[in-house]
């Protein structure tokens, strides 16, 4: 078993909803992304929504994160040397690559809210194959933001997060099925295209599948430092991501009808949730 | 005037006075926590913001089944491959020209990824300042040309300061004095972890009963990046693929 000797972070309530967030928004302008390159004037609307609210999760994660910091007024520090006055970067630190990452996705979430508020005709930014590249650049930038949080984690010496490679696939994987649950619940909630609404929870049982095998490998890679994160107390959360997982598996395969659909979408947020609840604080106990 | 220093902690010598613990506290302003009184001598618990220096204790099992005290003044190793360092995302944390590991107060900005990257539970959270603070190796004094307050402070001369050459010529002059005794059990730790420690300790126990990764555990977080990153482009990948197949499938009749 690895020994660890580490001291915890206190990483603690605003870096789990900086992670669900950042998941959120990711995922949700992927899931915008690729209804508007590969749907059709249906989509329209849902890929209206997922950058509708793309953007207002994105812009809480630099609140969330700067109240973290033992001194918010210094949050420039990730940006800026502050004693050469030079941009800081540094490709080896994921806090530091994460923190250029937030930036220029909010860069292409905000182009795209814009679009999104002021229709086609007034904002044709997005329009023929520039419109494309920047919808891509954008779903990159998203996606890195949702999985970098697990890498993040890893590159440290804590027991759990640094004993594992799958945490940065598991959070991404977990971002999109809340994105999905989300824009489905929203595309319910506003009366929209119910067919949109079908393949959003489509690809909501494609991203789950994928989350659980990276659950298993998350467990797998772990060995028997994985047995840290069953003890009991734990046992609630871990239930609520099986719940998040297992049971929207099998609610999605049923009609779309409300009952069950609003069900399974109200799962897999509250079990995105839990999933980084009990990551972040099972390793530092 | 710059240097290459280091601290040698010669463990067999340590009394477990807490001498190095006081003098470091006196020198450098550490109010420290209120005390803890458990069932043995350690009251100070840990290396935090306000420990700079620790003395450990611990009791073992001698060959001829009586008891033995080894007790370990710990501290910062000022890593040659520095994890802390590694990580830190503002640059706060930089290497002097005493080749030691310092947090620029005026820099930090308390983000505390160094802590989940020290692999020696070093630093600590300040919660009054909001900063990561540690041992400086006493940045000041060696400006001044000064011994650090601990290594002075030390009675028995357990913790030796000087240039790091010297301290590991002074590590293996006294290893091989102790073997020569017969303690087969003493071993020298940190001459090649993390690229060589600024901090050598003797020990008479394997390294993890003192708190100290072995070697194959020695290991910078950086280690995580290439598989992290692969693990998540993998992710992205498959994701992308099902969200096309899904998004793009449609039932009906536009």
């Amino acid at each position: 078993m690895p020994q660890h000797f580490v001291a915890p972070p206190q990483w603690e309530w605003y870096i789990v909803w900086y992670f669900f967030l950042g998941g959120l928004a990711g995922g949700a302008y992927a899931l915008g992304a690729i209804l508007r390159l590969f749907g059709d004037r249906r989509d329209a609307g849902a890929a209206r929504l997922a950058f509708l609210v793309a953007l207002p999760a994105l812009a809480i994660c630099p609140i969330l994160l700067t109240l973290d910091l033992g001194r918010p007024l210094r949050f420039w520090h990730m940006l800026i040397d502050s004693r050469t006055m030079t941009l800081n970067f540094k490709y080896w630190s994921p806090m530091s690559v994460g923190v250029w990452a937030l930036l220029i996705f909010s860069a292409f979430a905000f182009l795209s809210f814009l679009e999104a508020v002021l229709g086609e005709e007034r904002f044709q930014l997005f329009r023929g194959a520039f419109g494309r590249i920047l919808l891509v650049l954008g779903t990159i930038s998203g996606l890195f933001l949702a999985g970098y949080t697990g890498v993040l984690l890893s590159v440290s010496n804590q027991p759990i997060w640094s004993d594992t490679w799958t945490l940065g696939g598991l959070f991404l994987a977990s971002g999109l099925s809340v994105a999905a649950a989300a824009l489905g619940l929203l595309t319910r909630l506003s009366a929209g295209e119910e067919s949109t609404e079908v393949k959003l929870s489509r690809a909501d049982l494609y991203f789950i599948v994928l989350e659980l095998a990276l659950l298993i490998a998350f467990f797998v890679s772990l060995g028997t430092m994985g047995t840290r994160l069953l003890e009991p107390r734990w046992l609630l959360l871990w239930a609520l991501v099986l719940a998040g997982t297992l049971v929207p598996l099998v609610l999605r395969r049923l009609a779309p009808s409300a009952g069950p659909a609003v069900l399974a979408s109200c799962l897999v947020l509250l079990g995105g949730l839990a999933l980084r609840i009990v990551v972040i604080f099972g390793a530092q106990t | 005037m710059a240097r290459t220093v280091g601290f040698f902690t010669d463990t067999t010598l340590c009394i477990g006075c807490k001498a190095c613990e006081v003098a470091c506290k006196e020198w450098n302003q550490l109010p420290g926590h209120p005390a803890r009184f458990g069932d043995g001598y350690d009251n100070t618990g840990q290396l935090d913001e306000q420990n700079w220096r620790h003395v450990q204790f611990h009791e073992r099992s001698t060959p001829k089944g009586g008891v033995a005290w080894s007790m370990m003044s710990d501290v910062c190793k000022h890593c040659a491959l520095a994890s802390c360092m590694e990580v830190c995302p503002t640059n706060a944390i930089i290497r002097t020209e005493f080749d030691t590991v310092y947090i620029q107060p005026d820099v930090c900005n308390g983000c505390r990824d160094c802590i989940a990257a020290c692999p020696y539970h070093v630093i600590g959270f300040d919660e009054t300042t909001g900063l990561a603070r540690k041992c400086t190796f006493c940045y000041d004094r060696l400006q001044a040309n000064l011994t650090p307050a601990c290594a002075k402070a030390c009675p028995t001369e357990s913790i030796k300061f000087g240039d790091l050459s010297a301290m590991r010529d002074i590590a293996g002059a006294r290893l091989n004095q102790l073997r020569g005794q017969g303690m087969s059990e003493a071993r020298l730790y940190g001459d090649t972890e993390y690229g060589g420690l600024h901090a050598l300790f003797l020990l008479t126990d394997k390294p993890e009963v003192y708190g100290l990764p072995d070697a194959a555990n020695a290991v910078l977080p950086s280690r995580n990046n290439l598989r992290g990153y692969l693990g998540s482009l993998a992710a992205a990948v498959l994701g992308l693929v099902g969200a096309v197949i899904a998004l793009r499938e449609r039932g009906g009749k536009e």
